[in-house]
């Protein structure tokens, strides 16, 4: 990640295909380790944390979009629906069942899985912007049956108070607490992504995406690995769709409608299609932009306007150099924050004897 | 050189220990606003509103010498950004936060009430959070939408003679939660009073409502009706049921399709003449208070702020702020150092009786088990460009309302 690499010495394909192809990759991780789970948490207010915990469920959920957008070449439109899935699901386990949380979990995120493959099926016979408009209705149905359908919803409002996680008696409710609960899964999201990508299967998802009758051609089984993307994706959907719903206390259809599946869509065009470390850069870059752009405005916005119209500027600036922002970055590298970082890391490699 | 350091040092800290100890101590509360986001038109001059009470409160000395600083942090009407929100607020030490959004409100509750910091929801939100046992840290200060509902209907019993035995009563709704919710009550309503009750959605983002006019107007026949919709919509409502020919003196809109950006956006008060709209908060810049805070504006040597013209929303925001700064002053009582917490507040609020600001407050009485404070609404027409008082405030059929509210705490 952030290490330097001198030479090519692999002599075995184990080395190769290691997840971490240098003995200081692992020190790095350990530091890494080291910060989020101990120095971060001990370090920093409590609010801090709270907007490390939206980054974490952003995480999650752009790990999953990226395994079906970046690593298969499916793009899909109803990331926001598929969360939405996994958090109703859970919801109504946890209320209804009085199911503790790893099975409401694991629930959310496997009826998810279900109906993102359903979802998926016409990926089989349409592709790009045709496919985008397929998982844009799957987004609407979905949407609709949420919010119409009692049995699913919980009444006329749509929303059920789901009771705090608890973990061997010790209930997690303060940001602190949920920073761990969260981390924990980040984590396991990360790890499990890396390893899905290096396996048969992430081969061939990539296959798939680089060309789909050439992958066909090597005896890959089309139908199985696509609607096994869309079902991997759906499951991390859905899984982020119920740490979210844990985190507010509330399963709410309002928050998963289609303006969160397009963030979603930001969130790992801006980090980079097809990796790991672009889909957390993007989920972090969007999540915190608006909240740094605030700042920003409240530190200087009042050396250039009066007061009560900084009020007024602030959001509406915000969302405009929100916007400007993200064309600024994709302008200067159109593969994403990833390669921005990769090219910083190239060019110091050699630094200062670059020729 | 060492000299004028020293001297630089010393009056440094003559300075400090001249200033006098701290006897005020600031009171913050969080405020959340919508100015960029799908109702903006209902942020951008209701926040101005509360930030001008707030600032005559502080001219006048603040609460008991205690002043009070709003933070305002916009969403864009986005949960996630709501989230950050309110635990920024958190951490500025706020004692009440003015929550806007009925999704926000639902994300908040468990938080709001795990920190206990009370949190309003003027006019919008669960209705269920009337009930102060079971949600004792959710304030809806206004009336919710279970008791707009029923107002509707004893407003449009009023206007169909006294009684709405087999009367026709169409209610067109924003097909999102918020607009479904009072749906349990008119229904209950329909069945008590013996009117026939038809529902018409407006899907989301609600631009497009030629058909189910058209339904209303042509087909239903309907003798009144029930409009509850957000945003853009209350204005393509009035221009639509215009056009096929409704009259609008027999349309009641709830609390967020009755402002004047709406009459102005359906095509102006020409248009609109005769349609009724529901308020929580006095309508017109006829009020003390707003002719105090136009007083503060012009010791200032300001002009009072346009946002003043649109009278709605700013009188809402006016009504939020004094009922938060009264639940201080009741909580500031108690402690009159000033370091009040959440929990003081909320007592405070809790003891707001009859407190009106010259009319444009509703007498509310809100207790440690009613949170709506008595559900009261006025009823205005637009008539000769301009709102027009239609009833004094009111508040109908409280049983059917109150026993919605105790089912749902059970639930």
């Amino acid at each position: 990640m952030i290490h330097r690499e001198c030479g090519v010495l692999k002599t075995t394909y184990e080395a190769d295909m290691a997840l971490y192809p240098l003995p200081i990759a692992k020190w790095t991780v350990a530091a890494l380790a080291v910060f989020f789970f101990v120095v971060l948490p001990l370090s920093v207010h409590e609010y801090y944390l709270s907007v490390v915990n939206l980054c974490s469920i952003a995480i999650i959920g752009a790990l999953g979009l990226n395994i079906l957008v970046g690593y298969t070449g499916q793009i899909s439109v109803g990331h926001g629906a598929f969360m939405s899935v996994g958090a109703y699901t859970a919801a109504n386990f946890a209320v209804r069942l009085g199911a503790p949380w790893p099975v409401n979990l694991l629930a959310g995120g496997l009826m998810a899985a279900a109906v993102g493959a359903v979802v998926g099926m016409p990926s089989l016979r349409i592709k790009g912007l045709y496919l985008a408009i397929a998982t844009l209705a799957g987004q609407l149905i979905i949407e609709w049956t949420i919010n119409h359908v009692t049995f699913i919803s919980g009444g006329v409002q749509a929303s059920i108070e789901v009771p705090r996680p608890e973990i061997f008696g010790y209930r997690i409710a303060s940001q602190v607490q949920m920073y761990f609960f969260l981390l924990v899964f980040v984590v396991l999201a990360l790890v499990g992504t890396m390893n899905l990508m290096r396996s048969r299967i992430g081969r061939a998802f990539i296959a798939i995406r680089d060309h789909d009758i050439a992958a066909e051609l090597i005896g890959i089984n089309i139908f199985r690995y696509k609607l096994l993307a869309f079902a991997v994706s759906s499951f991390y959907a859905g899984v982020a769709g119920v740490l979210y719903t844990y985190y507010l206390g509330v399963a709410n259809y309002e928050q998963f409608q289609i303006n969160v599946s397009i963030d979603y869509l930001a969130m790992i065009i801006i980090g980079g299609l097809g990796s790991v470390q672009g889909s957390v850069f993007g989920a972090i870059f969007v999540t915190l932009l608006p909240i740094v752009i605030r700042y920003a405005m409240e530190a200087f916005g009042g050396l250039f306007f009066s007061e009560a119209s900084v009020l007024n500027i602030i959001p509406n600036l915000r969302l405009i150099l929100f916007g400007a922002l993200i064309i600024v970055f994709l302008v200067v590298e159109p593969e994403g924050l990833n390669r921005l970082w990769r090219n910083i890391r190239s060019y110091f490699r050699v630094w200062p004897f670059a020729y | 050189m060492r000299q004028i350091l020293a001297i630089l040092i010393g009056v440094a800290l003559a300075a400090g220990s001249a200033m006098p100890a701290a006897a005020n101590h600031e009171i913050v509360i969080g405020l959340q606003c919508d100015r960029t986001g799908a109702t903006q038109t209902v942020g951008v001059n209701l926040c101005p509103g509360y930030h001008d009470y707030i600032r005559l409160v502080n001219a006048k000395g603040g609460v008991d010498g205690h002043k009070i600083r709003a933070v305002e942090i916009d969403h864009e009407y986005k949960v996630p950004q709501g989230m950050e929100a309110y635990e920024r607020h958190k951490k500025e030490g706020a004692v009440v936060i003015g929550v806007y959004g009925t999704p926000h409100i639902y994300a908040m509750t468990q938080k709001l009430t795990e920190d206990r910091i009370p949190g309003t929801s003027p006019g919008f939100g669960s209705a269920a959070a009337a009930d102060g046992q079971r949600y004792p840290y959710i304030f809806p200060i206004a009336a919710t939408y279970w008791s707009q509902g029923a107002a509707a209907v004893d407003f449009t019993k009023k206007q169909l003679g006294g009684s709405l035995k087999g009367k026709k009563i169409a209610y067109l709704f924003f097909d999102n939660p918020a607009g479904r919710e009072p749906i349990p009550v008119i229904e209950d309503l329909s069945a008590k009073e013996g009117f026939q009750l038809k529902t018409f959605a407006v899907p989301p983002p609600g631009v497009e409502m030629g058909a189910q006019v058209l339904d209303i107007a042509q087909r239903y026949h309907a003798d009144f009706v029930i409009a509850h919709l957000f945003g853009r919509s209350p204005s393509v409502s009035i221009k639509e049921l215009k056009r096929v020919g409704y009259p609008l003196r027999k349309v009641v809109s709830f609390v967020w399709g009755s402002a004047e950006a709406d009459i102005e956006a359906a095509g102006g008060w020409s248009v609109a003449e005769g349609y009724n709209v529901m308020q929580f908060a006095g309508v017109g810049t006829d009020y003390p208070v707003l002719n105090e805070i136009r007083e503060m504006y012009k010791k200032e040597g300001k002009e009072a702020p346009k946002e003043m013209a649109s009278t709605v929303y700013y009188n809402r925001g006016v009504l939020i702020a004094a009922l938060h700064v009264e639940a201080i002053r009741n909580a500031v009582k108690g402690k009159p150092d000033g370091k009040i917490t959440g929990e003081d507040v909320k007592k405070g609020f809790e003891q707001i009786n009859n407190f009106t600001l010259g009319g444009l407050v509703p007498p509310l009485k809100i207790t440690a088990t009613d949170h709506e404070g008595g559900g009261l609404v006025q009823i205005w027409q637009v008539k000769g460009g301009k709102f027009e008082k239609q009833t004094d405030w009111f508040h109908a059929y409280g049983d059917v309302v109150a026993k919605h509210v105790k089912d749902a705490a059970k639930k």
